[in-house]
């Protein structure tokens, strides 16, 4: 028998607006589920029961009193703990906001209120969302339910870990280089970066503004795009948000890809450092496409070369400027006994952050210092427009491009931890789509000789996010069911 | 000692009047609570965004089209990065090398010569909180801890930065005054330098007059009024001055200006200078200002105070330094207009406005939108004057009375008995009492010294406070002088005319003085046939003792 929580989002909804069960029974359901399996898993960092009961409550009642709610309605959902919710803990995995409670509510949350989406709990993160693996969190890694002894990637590896574990079948991530992606590739989940703009930042903590973006986990594209539909749209708290309607995506999901061009980023498919098992399945993939009848072609990207340079540049940059504000004066941990304020300052910033953030804080200050702002932060948005344009000229031969989501499958924990050179190379096909401000997801594609889980990359310019899902579904149909992770045998 | 000339540019920060804040819709009220106008957005609260407040960027742009700038179509938002903790998000929201306004300039008239000022550019930013410092002296070294108020974090402000053009500080003085006025007649701020809602910093240096490179500068700070920046202006030029005469140089830093002790003091030195780390503001698209923008703006251009001065001086017939005083602001030609709605003549109003008004309004410390003698209790006591029942320097007394008093003129008048003596007999005699006592003087003007009849005149006028009519002194003495024996006037010449009714708030005043309340009526022709009562007690009752001269 099908458990509840193997169930996809859009069948849950479906069962609860049909009185099939209730979302409170959904939601406990996940709840134990989690309370039993986390301790291993460590996908949360604070569980908020009490919110999601009441949300489910909530929409039970309203069903009862014969109200059309939205398809996600009474689904539970892991949210990544770097967005505000009103009156609950928010750490964004660091020591330098113990005890900060947000007193507003971050858009997406708000939006997910409305859609009567229950959220299960906050999920870990690598610290303020830098890192590939949540190993820089400074509450423990998380897991990744396919091998316990290995990553789930990052920065969102809680929220990937979660939806892949059966703890809900959605979750929020932001990607701000591949924080979405990655970790979904690595757990075997789908997971969408949305076009810059689309989803508002609003109550996001951000790391780098110009690049962060909020977005969708799940175990289904039908998921991920009903959850996109609930998330997305323009909102005036964020100046950054494109004006504009969000179309429907499942609706269009099934129109197939015949005729499309698929550009197939020859460089990532075959680079140096892919993992064979990768190369192998997403070349499969490629072929399953063709055989759906899209046009295959291939396509270099030559600046992409210089993305990851131009991303540790401009990221540290706006972070160092972004972290700034966690000083010990008004929230968050403020070191003792400091004799004035700036030694208050230093104090609380140097036992507050982790290694990695103090790293990337160091690296963005150099970077925007008198004297080498032209040649480090400057030339790395010219690179930025190189890469802006190298995707223009792709998107005149190709519809949609594609490739591997991450070098290599999940890694071991502590593997790659002293080595952030290695580390940063998990997200060098990712960082393109986030310097470009464009939409990429990534689905799974099988396992690989390692019996691990392998993304597939696809890629379009803003706004292309029906396309993709699109693409995907058809994929996705085409591949039929994926295996589970090995943790589904234990509840 | 050699001369220099006096290099300076003022950087002028403007808060700007907008009902909400500049990037969130906390409200912007002076005075309140503290930390009560603030919302997650300006506390710069994890997660929270800015989001520009359009109000805010048009009235920049209005300031900019003020000062004849060039509107940049395409301007951005920069951060600037500074730990400070005032400053919620240790950035403040600014603009850096892509302003809104640039090359703009300001016309100021300084000795009757027109000076044009360069404007460098006007720019947006937000404003930061305050810290209160507790402790015995509310410095921050000493205190026992700080507490910091947000009210004040992320409201609008505009730097107008002007070229080093000034040269003196009488010219800053006239770029600061036009430049407030300019804004107040814009209606963008309250540019109310005491609450902060203007604030200058200047930057100064010497060099050898005919010499193209600058000096050394150094930037002075705490400049809380036009005074201020005059006054720090007058002793820093001279304190370089000396230091250049000394052989010392210059040391170019940021000093503080001392309000007690009118000095300078060093507050940081360039080694100490920060770096601001500035780059694009990540969370805010451009400014993309469109000429349709531009025009819809300029279309609320109101009439500029160089232009009202203009219009105010040929409609009225002022001379230019009436009419800038009448023109200074919106407040100020409203007022005048209330006066000549009331009846007032312009020059009258013009006169009264640019002397005793301005006086009052300075010694107060207050603007003319709060005067606390009305337009049209001041022209009441125009009208008394001309009218005759009060003397011009009676009521100059009367006006500054009732400022500080917060009564009207006329209510002075009356409690003080202010009212002018008309009384020929009253007059004639104070005119016996003044002659007894100044023979010799007598003797010389019946010898023919001309001039001795002025010192008598005084002599009258100082023993009756200035309340006489100086027509009626001048004819009594002139009549008893001659010898000529002044009769009494016949009882059928006895005129009294009744007290207007809009005068009604002099009935309230003592019975001896409403005796001498009279008004005269206004369609006679000439004071001399103005009332005249005489009874011999009256005289008694007003002559003493408060009239008599001293000794």
């Amino acid at each position: 028998m099908t458990e509840v929580w193997e169930l996809s989002a859009a069948e849950l909804g479906r069962m609860i607006a049909r009185k099939e069960t209730s979302a409170r029974d959904v939601v406990d359901v996940h709840l134990s589920r989690i309370e039993a399996l986390d301790d291993s898993v460590n996908a949360f960092l604070t569980l908020t029961p009490d919110l999601a009961r009441a949300t489910a409550d909530d929409v039970d009642q309203r069903i009862a009193a014969g109200e059309q709610l939205g398809p996600l309605a009474g689904v539970p959902l892991a949210l990544k703990d770097i967005l505000c919710v009103d009156g609950v803990r928010t750490t964004a995995g660091s020591k330098i906001l113990e005890g900060y409670v947000p007193p507003y509510d971050s858009t997406v949350v708000r939006k997910l209120r409305a859609a009567g989406v229950p959220i299960v709990g906050k999920a870990n993160l690598d610290e303020f969302a830098m890192g590939s693996s949540t190993e820089n969190s400074a509450y423990g890694p998380s897991r990744n339910p396919w091998d316990l002894a290995r990553v789930p990637g990052g920065s969102s590896g809680g929220s990937a870990a979660a939806v892949s574990a059966g703890f809900a079948p959605l979750g929020i991530g932001t990607d701000t280089g591949g924080s979405i992606r990655q970790p979904a590739s690595l757990c075997g989940v789908v997971g969408v970066k949305p076009t810059y703009g689309l989803v508002s930042r609003y109550g996001l903590l951000a790391f780098a503004s110009s690049l962060d973006q909020v977005g969708p986990f799940a175990r289904t594209v039908e998921d991920a795009a009903l959850l996109l539909e609930a998330i997305a749209g323009h909102d005036r708290m964020d100046a950054t948000s494109i004006p504009e309607e969000v179309p429907p995506y499942v609706k269009g999901l099934e129109s197939g890809v015949k005729g499309l061009r698929i550009g197939v980023v020859s460089d990532w498919v075959e680079g140096e450092g892919v993992q064979p098992g990768v190369t192998e399945r997403v070349r499969a993939a490629i072929e399953s496409l063709s055989s759906l009848g899209a046009e295959i072609g291939e396509i270099s990207l030559p600046s992409f070369r210089y993305a990851l340079s131009a991303y540790y540049l401009i990221a540290p940059a706006e972070c160092s400027s972004n972290l700034a504000r966690y000083d010990g004066v008004r929230w968050g941990l403020r070191a003792p006994e400091a004799k004035d304020v700036v030694e208050m300052n230093v104090r609380s910033r140097t036992a507050g952050f982790g290694d990695e953030v103090k790293r990337r804080i160091m690296l963005g200050t150099y970077a925007l210092s008198a004297g080498y702002y032209d040649a480090y932060y400057g030339k790395a948005q010219q690179v930025r427009t190189l890469v802006i344009r190298d995707f223009e000229k792709a998107y005149e031969r190709f519809d949609v491009l594609l490739g591997p989501t991450s070098p290599t499958t999940a890694f071991k924990i502590g593997e790659k931890a002293d080595d952030p050179l290695a580390m940063y190379l998990n997200d060098v096909f990712t960082i393109p789509s986030n310097l470009a401000g464009a939409a990429a997801i990534s689905l799974p594609c099988g396992l690989a000789e390692d019996g691990l889980p392998v993304g597939l990359q696809l890629l379009g310019p803003p706004m292309s996010e029906g396309l993709l899902f699109k693409v995907a579904y058809a994929y996705e149909q085409a591949r039929g069911p994926v295996d589970a992770p090995p943790l589904w045998g234990r509840s | 000692m050699s001369t220099y000339e006096a290099v300076i540019g003022l950087e002028v920060h403007v808060e700007l009047a907008t009902h909400s804040k500049m990037f969130c819709d906390s409200p912007t009220t002076f005075g309140a609570e503290p930390n009560t106008q603030t919302c997650p957005v300006c506390l710069g609260e994890p997660g929270s965004l800015p989001v520009p407040n359009r109000r805010a960027i048009e009235y920049l742009m209005l300031i900019g089209l003020a000062l004849d700038c060039r509107i940049a179509p395409h301007s951005l938002f920069h951060r600037k990065n500074y730990f400070y903790p005032d400053m919620p998000k240790n950035y403040q929201i600014s603009q850096y090398d892509l302003p809104l306004c640039v090359e703009g300039y300001l016309d100021v008239e300084v000795d009757g010569a027109e000076r044009r000022i360069g404007i460098t550019r006007a720019h947006m930013e937000e404003d930061t909180g305050k810290s209160l410092h507790v402790g015995t002296t509310g410095r921050i070294a000493e205190a026992k801890y700080s507490l910091i108020d947000y009210n004040r974090a992320g409201i609008p402000l505009v730097e107008v930065v002007s070229e080093p053009d000034i040269r003196s500080a009488l010219e800053a003085q006239r770029y600061l005054t036009e430049l407030r006025a300019i804004l107040q007649t814009l209606g963008v701020s309250d540019v109310r330098m005491e609450e902060g809602s203007m604030r200058c910093d200047a930057n100064v240096s010497l060099r050898a007059p005919g010499t193209e490179a600058f000096g050394t500068k150094v930037e002075i700070k705490n400049l809380n009024s036009i005074r201020s920046v005059s006054r720090a202006l007058t002793y820093e030029i001279d304190r370089q001055q000396k230091a250049l005469d000394g052989g010392d140089g210059i040391v170019q830093e940021t000093r503080h200006f001392d309000e007690n002790t009118g000095k300078t003091h060093s507050l940081r030195s360039k080694e100490e200078a920060f770096d601001y780390r500035y780059f694009p503001e990540p969370d805010l698209v451009p400014i993309e200002a469109g000429d349709d923008w531009i025009a819809e703006v300029r279309a609320l251009m109101p009439e500029l105070p160089r232009a009202r001065r203009a219009r105010i001086a040929s409609e009225h017939d002022l001379t230019p330094e009436q009419a800038a005083f009448v023109a200074a602001s919106p407040s100020s030609v409203q007022y005048f207009e209330a006066l000549l709605a009331s009846g007032t003549a312009a020059r009258d109003a013009a006169v009264w406005m640019a002397g005793e008004l301005s006086r009052a309004l300075n010694e107060a410390g207050e603007s003319i939108e709060n005067a606390r003698v009305s337009a049209a209790d001041l022209a009441a006591l125009i009208a008394a004057v001309k009218e005759g029942t009060v003397t011009l320097s009676s009521a100059k007394k009367a006006f500054q009375d009732a400022y500080t008093a917060g009564k009207t003129p006329l209510q002075i008048v009356d409690e003080r008995g202010l009212h002018q003596v008309s009384d020929d007999g009253a007059i004639a005699t104070i005119v016996d009492e003044v002659l007894s006592a100044n023979e010799a003087e007598v003797a010389r003007f019946r010898a023919g010294e001309e001039k001795v009849f002025k010192f008598l005149v005084g002599q009258v006028m100082k023993a009756t406070k200035g309340q006489a009519s100086p027509q009626v002194v001048d004819r009594v003495l002139r009549a008893r002088l001659a010898r000529v024996r002044v009769q009494e006037w016949p009882s059928s010449r006895l005129r009294r005319s009744e007290p207007k009714g809009s005068r009604s708030r002099r009935s309230r005043v003592g019975s001896w003085v409403s005796s001498r309340c009279r008004s005269s009526d206004p369609s006679s022709p000439s004071s001399s046939d103005r009332s005249r009562a005489n009874t011999s007690s009256r005289i008694r009752t007003w002559a003493a003792p408060t009239w008599r001269a001293p000794g």
